[in-house]
């Protein structure tokens, strides 16, 4: 028998639109499901077996010792101080990698271009040694081997009287502020003011008018001389606490721990050497035609680099970069094989031992670091865009 | 309708998994093998020799749970931990017991979902320090740089006593035993402070060990015993009793040479403790001839500390509190019956 067909052939569960919606809420619901699960598994579990949970424990005295700080700290702070101790040493390590490896990358990638032999050999032979040894048995070495070529206190290495370099580190003048270094401080972010307002106004002038201006000279003139004036103006505020031997060790004055310097030399040679292979991929990947279109219009090797070659050179490197540097903070927790205090050796090390937390600092430490490898990111990318080349 | 039933299966599927926990002692038998958390490398307690070999003091705890639990000393599978790691291999069943130096504390006890069975240890922390710092009382450490272990009892007494004794000092904690005496070595710090035990141990790690002497003072009570999950009590009993058996024993004077003669004992305690009478192994959930073949493989207490850490071993190191209560110590085992 024949039974009239309706105007809507299908009906709503045939509809593709409906299902397609259907089964994305069944996904997003199972996906719930699935953690609230977990959660409430692990939060029974752990109940069941007698072992603590919850944030508590930030508020408890700490009890041990951490030889770098870079906010006050004592054995009498909290837990909550111990991962704010080591998350700013982990931040200091990091970001003084990021930036050494940069310079040195750069150098080498530049160099391995050079039409200099033996340069060009120097920078491959770098890359080639560094880029192919396990980061951590990089840092045992310059931990272990260079720490142990280094004098004990008693024999240090100085230069005058204020700086020293023994086994347990480098000691340099404690610079000691006091009243009226404010003004030195402001007429330096002064001068650096005028300086950013000047390069604006002779990029403005050159494209008007053609001529240069020496902004190079008057800025560091202004830079320099401004706070130096005003710093003596004010009767030269400032004096330095020196370094002095007392009992076993130098008592006073700043010191870098070598665990410190070890660690930041091995993640600034490793890094380094990849760094190295993205800058040389970058101006490979710029077309010969425009450096001998540049020397052509009569522009020195220098100038060639500086204004053809790196702008269009950075839309390669950047996005490479990016993964550099993110890999350099992470591998910045490897710092526990040698004792340096980052936020993985006192957070997720001693202090999820002395609390026994596992699962809440395991977690914090996670969020720390995607938080920092997301804001790297996120500056990268921003940046990226920036140098994007602007079809027009 | 397949996506649904997937989904389905696979939580019943978790959930299954979860609420099967069964009891460690029978999981140790159908797995015919005792995992046990051991240290990466501590001379005299447990360290494994150029075969690969593991001894040591906690080693024989481990040799004679497995001796009980499964008839034989060689089943155990030795999980080396460092000082961070254990607690969390224990809680997560990685290993069945953990016999590696660990202070019995309060906060461990009651806060980490563990059971300490008992005390094969008696333990101090100590300092070491180089002949030539001239230093002879850890009162004169004033400033120096302290090597030292992290996440142990040993980094909290460490800041306790130089708090105390208003003194100040820098920590370079490091993650294993290796490393810390590597930097001792090296000279990054001019004391290395660890219990004493583990201390006469990681002596005989460096290159000149006559250059470096321990200090008189001891800061801490440090019990050492074995540990395992809370909440398991079969299992506890099974790893505290083994740790009675090898304390019973040597006070009966019975050893792994004399083990067999002993059978024809007149003495009931000694027929009691080898299983020849009384509740034997059932109430433990083990075989009859459980203690004797702890003693048989792998020896009474004596034995075993004199083997590993005592007159018979480089580290030579007296019984002292470890002897028997009898003979001056605190070594103390409730009877067998």
């Amino acid at each position: 028998m024949a039974q009239p067909r309706k105007p809507s052939s299908t009906s709503w569960w045939n509809n593709a639109q409906y299902r397609a919606l259907f089964f994305q809420v069944l996904l997003v619901l199972g996906v719930g499901l699935f953690f609230l699960f977990i959660v409430k598994n692990t939060l029974h579990n752990l109940e069941q077996r007698g072992i603590a949970t919850g944030f508590d424990f930030l508020g408890q005295r700490a009890g041990f010792g951490i030889n770098q700080h870079l906010v006050p700290y004592s054995e009498d702070s909290t837990y909550g101080r111990t991962f704010i101790v080591g998350l700013l040493n982990t931040m200091l390590v990091s970001g003084l990698g990021i930036i050494f490896a940069t310079m040195l990358g750069v150098v080498a990638g530049v160099a391995r271009l050079s039409s200099n032999w033996i340069v060009r050999k120097i920078a491959t032979v770098y890359v080639e040694i560094f880029r192919n040894i396990p980061l951590l048995i990089q840092i045992f070495f310059w931990y272990f081997s260079v720490l142990r070529t280094l004098p004990s206190p008693k024999q240090s290495l100085h230069l005058g009287q204020s700086f020293f370099l023994n086994i347990r580190g480098v000691y340099l003048p404690q610079p000691i502020y006091e009243s009226g270094f404010g003004w030195v401080v402001l007429a330096l972010l002064a001068g650096i003011v005028f300086v950013i307002m000047l390069k604006i106004w002779a990029k403005r002038r050159q494209d008007q008018t053609g001529e240069q201006f020496p902004v190079l000279l008057v800025s560091l003139v202004v830079l320099f001389g401004l706070p130096g004036l005003v710093y003596f103006a004010m009767g030269a505020p400032l004096s330095w606490e020196l370094p002095e031997l007392k009992g076993f060790n130098y008592v006073g004055g700043m010191v870098v721990v070598p665990e410190l310097a070890a660690l930041l030399l091995a993640l600034t040679i490793y890094t380094g050497t990849f760094i190295a292979e993205i800058v040389r991929s970058g101006i490979l990947a710029v077309s010969h035609g425009q450096t001998e279109a540049a020397s052509a219009l009569g522009l020195r090797p220098g100038k060639v680099l500086q204004l053809v070659i790196f702008p269009q050179a950075m839309r390669v490197i950047i996005p490479q970069m990016t993964s550099q540097y993110l890999n350099l903070t992470k591998n910045s927790s490897l710092a526990t094989a040698i004792g340096y205090p980052d936020l993985v050796a006192v957070f997720a090390g001693t202090t999820l031992n002395q609390s026994g937390q596992a699962i809440e600092i395991i977690a914090m430490t996670m969020a720390v670091y995607l938080t920092l490898s997301l804001v790297i990111s996120m500056f990268m990318n921003w940046y990226n865009q920036r140098t994007l080349l602007r079809e027009r | 309708m397949k996506k649904m039933s997937f989904i389905m299966v696979a939580v019943f599927l978790m959930i299954s998994v979860s609420l099967a926990v069964a009891g460690t002692l029978d999981e140790v038998k159908k797995r015919g093998e005792l995992n046990c958390g051991v240290s990466t490398g501590l001379p005299g307690f447990s360290n494994p020799d150029e075969k690969g070999t593991w001894t040591g003091l906690d080693v024989d705890g481990c040799r004679a749970v497995a001796a009980a639990a499964l008839g034989d000393a060689t089943k155990v599978k030795y999980v080396p931990l460092n000082a961070k790691e254990r607690f969390t291999a224990l809680a997560s069943g990685e290993i069945d017991v953990l016999v590696r130096g660990t202070t019995w504390t309060m906060h461990r006890d009651t806060s980490l979902g563990l059971n300490f069975a008992g005390v094969n240890y008696y333990d101090g922390q100590g300092f070491m320090v180089t002949k030539k710092l001239g230093v002879k009382s850890a009162k004169e450490l004033d400033g120096a740089a302290v090597c030292i272990q992290g996440g142990t009892t040993t980094e909290l007494n460490l800041a306790d006593y130089f708090k105390e004794q208003g003194m100040k000092y820098e920590p370079v904690v490091f993650d294993n035993h290796d490393s810390t005496i590597k930097g001792f070595e090296a000279g990054r710090c001019d004391v290395l402070t660890s219990d004493q035990s583990q201390l006469y141990g990681l002596r005989t790690h460096l290159p000149k060990p006559e250059e470096a002497v321990l200090l008189p003072e001891i800061i801490s009570k440090e019990p050492l015993g074995p540990v395992v999950r809370q909440g398991d009590d079969a299992w506890f009993n099974v790893v505290r009793w083994t740790f009675f058996a090898m304390l019973n024993a040597e006070e009966m004077g019975v050893t792994s040479q004399n083990v067999d003669e002993m059978k024809k004992s007149k003495n009931p305690g000694v027929l009691r403790l080898l299983g020849l009478e009384g509740d034997k192994g059932k109430t433990l959930g083990l075989a009859d001839d459980w203690s004797y073949q702890i003693i048989k493989q792998v020896g009474n207490y004596s034995e075993s500390f004199e083997r590993n850490v005592g007159q018979g071993s480089p580290l030579k190191i007296a019984r002292g509190l470890n002897a028997l209560w009898k003979d001056g110590g605190i070594q103390y085992a409730p009877p067998i019956r």
